[in-house]
């Protein structure tokens, strides 16, 4: 988490495809979410540069130009080397994160956040808003169609101003009907016992096995190792100038 | 034996009300038996429902007098986690009462919040999920499954519990006729081999009798009005003159002048004891007359061809063909699923099909944005709550012509005219929040309306009304069928609703078009009645039972006889709601 070091982030990223690979998973599940991570990675890296263009210099303590853009905009080979860092630590966890998505059971995971001590209406709060999510999405397609066909134009051809107030049109529908939905699921729940006891069970809970410990342990052991090297170096970042 | 519910002069008020909901109930029921309430919307048959099942007074609190003891308990004390474990509810939404993110975690839900350990939970839910018929369904979303699948996953997931008693609230509202039949029978089964304690809620009486039920409690403004066996209240007029439909059957017995009986077992058309009433059935029969149908010419929409399938493998809607006349009302109908939605989405331009073509007064319309669409066609959707997005009525109204830059005095003479014929006008400055379920409708329908389409699609226009709201809905959109000539096309589910108000109903089952004629010959007809998932009338029964071999015109003389006594009422209701 702390450390910038090039090396440790370099074996990190490896590991990371390495487990991202055997995972299995496929790039049609998670290609448009990755897509998004680089837009905002790119937005990440630009914003960086215009708002700080000398923090590599400040971390790295030495200045080589490489060439001047505009202003008070000059490249140096430090914040090249920094925004490299940045890109590669963002690689060290997306595939970790892409994976977590893909492969984690909506209901497994409520169940684990209540076995790690946190409350279950918070697990169960995260289950049902994902229960309903297509429910939301399917109310929202079809009062945007039937507000569409009252006139109120949602599609590229009204301004955006416009468009704007007529998100209104659909918004407004859809909070209300949201709003009659969960009076009837608190009901629903609260008369099948919900909330009943301090404590609950859990139909998909699973016990951890060996693999998770030995996963647990790892994880320890790498978070040591990367505590380590950043307090032996005395610095979070590796310095090659 | 001890009653297991007994209420003894019991007044609930909700305590955001000036006047109580239940008034002086007295009423026994016992372990076994199998209660049907019926009642208006209003009447207080959920004030009930809810007092049984806990929500009153812990949801929705307020005051009460006399007593009311479930179970030898009484429910106060017990709380409402103490009632959940004797009552166990399904309610009548099926969408919103599935708690899990699969079939198997909303049934175990009741389990898990009560700590049962993984193992023991397992093997209840296996057990349970048995007696419902969903055992191959465990890992299924509930976006997977059907309606009825839905409801069948909520009864599993209060037997779980053990429950002494199991409440019903209105299951018949969101299912197609046969998938209600099932329901009805499920129930039955559960029931007879559990010994449970039945109480279902619904106004669909004819439905729900499709299996024995022990009593008949009807309510009204709070009160109990009578409590008695099926036979014997059906031989009474107590279910017209508090505005709860009879079945078909009874009242065409009835229209025939027939004195009925509790001995004649009236409950079942298919076993009631008819032979002293033949000879009147046929009697009226050969004197009723029918409505000579329009003859239509003028094409409106018609389509041609149509197919539509989200992926190539599963086609939506195969080969659809048919021609709406100008001025028609039109019924499309089928089971839940079957591609009637997709149908009127494909028609007013929200989908596009892979093939056919769709014609407006013999232009095709495939070029049309779904604005240009929605100028001829208005689409008015079930729930009003889905369209409506202005505190105000006149501004709801208003809201298409403002958007379409019509200058603001014709805007103000366009909606105010629309109020009128909607019988809003009086409303028009109020907010939409103070009107009733069926005026916010009539107002989603005026916004439609004051475009001046040429053709409404509803849908489900009538889904959850009572009796008495389905006639005032349906009447008015006869109304102005009649008067502004528009054609108006729905989708439905409902029998009476496609019998009583439509020329010509559009069979859909499985994507494809299986008949199109009139509401009679369809609901007579065993065949497509099975594979559209309809359920055939009861006169239908009635009508061969007594010997009369053109059943589909007995259907039409019972239709045009009860139009005529409607509309020889009709004065007073259009006075009832202006």
């Amino acid at each position: 988490m702390l450390s910038y070091d090039t090396r440790v982030l370099v074996v990190m990223v490896v590991f990371s495809l390495v487990i991202f690979y055997m995972s299995k998973t496929k790039w049609k599940q998670v290609g448009a979410v990755f897509n998004m991570i680089m837009i905002f990675l790119l937005l990440n890296i630009i914003a960086v540069f215009i708002f700080s263009p000398y923090q590599g210099v400040k971390i790295y303590g030495s200045r080589t130009d490489l060439f001047h853009i505009i202003g008070p905009y000059t490249m140096t080979a430090e914040q090249l080397f920094y925004e490299g860092n940045m890109i590669l630590k963002y690689f060290t966890i997306i595939p970790a994160a892409l994976m977590f998505f893909v492969t984690t059971d909506p209901s497994e995971f409520a169940a684990s956040l209540n076995k790690v001590g946190i409350h279950y209406n918070i697990g169960y709060a995260i289950a049902i808003a994902l229960r309903y999510i297509p429910d939301v999405q399917g109310d929202f397609t079809k009062i945007k169609h039937a507000q569409e066909a009252r006139g109120i134009e949602m599609s590229g051809k009204a301004s955006l101003i416009s468009r704007i107030k007529n998100v209104a049109a659909i918004i407004f529908p859809l909070i209300f009907s949201s709003m009659s939905r969960i009076d009837t699921i608190s009901n629903a729940m609260e008369l099948r016992g919900f909330g009943k006891h301090k404590k609950r069970t859990w139909y998909y809970a699973r016990p951890l096995k060996r693999n998770d410990y030995l996963t647990i342990g790892v994880v320890v052991i790498f978070a040591i190792i990367g505590l380590f090297i950043t307090f032996h170096n005395g610095s979070r970042f590796y310095n090659p100038f | 034996m001890e009653p297991i519910i007994e209420f003894k002069e019991y007044t609930f008020k909700y305590r955001s009300q000036v006047e109580p909901s239940l008034r002086d109930i007295n009423l026994k029921i016992y372990p076994g038996e199998k209660v049907l309430i019926v009642g208006p919307s209003g009447s207080g048959k959920s004030t009930l429902s809810n007092c049984i099942n806990g929500l009153v007074p812990f949801s929705f609190p307020g005051d009460s007098s006399g007593s009311l003891t479930i179970d030898g308990k009484d429910p106060k004390q017990l709380g409402i986690f103490g009632m959940s474990k004797i009552v166990g509810t399904v309610l009548q939404d099926t969408d919103g009462q599935f708690i899990g993110l699969t079939v198997a975690e909303d049934i175990a839900f009741a389990l898990e919040n009560d700590m049962m350990s993984q193992e023991k939970m397992h093997a209840k839910v296996e057990e349970v999920a048995e007696i419902v018929d969903v055992k191959n369904l465990l890992n299924h979303a509930p976006s997977e499954l059907s309606g009825g699948q839905k409801q069948r996953v909520s009864m599993a997931g209060v037997l779980v519990d053990d429950v002494k008693i199991l409440l019903f609230d209105e299951p018949l509202a969101n299912l197609d006729p046969a998938t209600g039949k099932r329901a009805i029978d499920m129930i039955d089964k559960i029931q007879k081999n559990r010994d449970t304690t039945i109480i279902i809620i619904e106004h669909r009486l004819e439905d729900v009798l499709y299996r024995d039920v022990d009593r008949i409690v009807v309510i009204n403004e709070g009160q109990i009005i009578a409590d008695m066996e099926p036979d014997e209240l059906l031989s009474t007029n107590v279910l017209k003159e508090q505005g709860i439909r009879e079945p078909l059957y009874i009242s065409a017995l009835k229209h025939a002048g027939c004195n009925l009986t509790k001995d004649t077992k009236p409950q079942h058309i298919e076993n009631m004891k008819l032979d002293t009433y033949e000879e009147q059935v046929r009697t009226w029969y050969d004197s009723a007359k029918r409505e000579i149908p329009k003859v239509r010419e003028e094409s409106v929409l018609r389509i041609e061809n149509l197919d539509f399938s989200y992926t190539e493998e599963k086609p939506i809607l195969q080969d659809i063909n048919f021609d709406i006349k100008k001025g028609e009302m039109l019924s499309i109908v089928g089971k839940n699923g079957a591609g009637k939605s997709t149908l009127s989405n494909l028609i007013c331009g929200f989908y596009k099909p892979q093939q056919g073509k769709i014609y407006l007064h013999n232009q095709d319309i495939s070029l049309l944005s779904i604005k240009e669409r929605g100028e001829k066609i208005g689409l008015v959707m079930q729930n009003p709550n889905q369209m409506i997005c202005k505190p105000l009525i006149y501004d709801e109204v208003a809201l298409g012509l403002k958007v379409k830059g019509v200058p603001e005095q014709e805007i103000k003479e366009r909606v105010y005219q629309t109020l009128k014929i909607c019988g809003l006008y009086q409303f028009r400055n109020w907010p939409i929040s103070a009107l009733s379920f069926g005026q916010k409708k009539r107002v989603t329908i005026a916004s439609i309306l004051v475009m001046n389409p040429e053709i409404i699609i509803l849908d489900e226009p009538t889904a959850g009304q009572d009796y008495k709201h389905y006639t005032e809905i349906m009447e008015f959109l006869k109304e102005i069928n009649l008067r502004l000539g528009i054609t108006i096309i729905m989708i439905t589910h409902d029998m009476h609703l496609m019998l009583e108000y439509t020329d010509r109903a559009v069979v859909i089952a499985d994507g494809k078009l299986i008949a199109d004629d009139t509401p009679s010959a369809i609901l007579t007809n065993e065949e497509i009645a099975n594979k559209a998932y309809l359920k055939k009338t009861s006169l239908y029964d009635l009508a061969i039972r007594c010997g009369i071999e053109q059943s589909s015109e007995f259907v039409d003389r019972f239709i045009y006889y009860e139009k005529k006594i409607r509309s020889n009422s009709k004065k007073e209701m259009v006075l009832d709601y202006v």
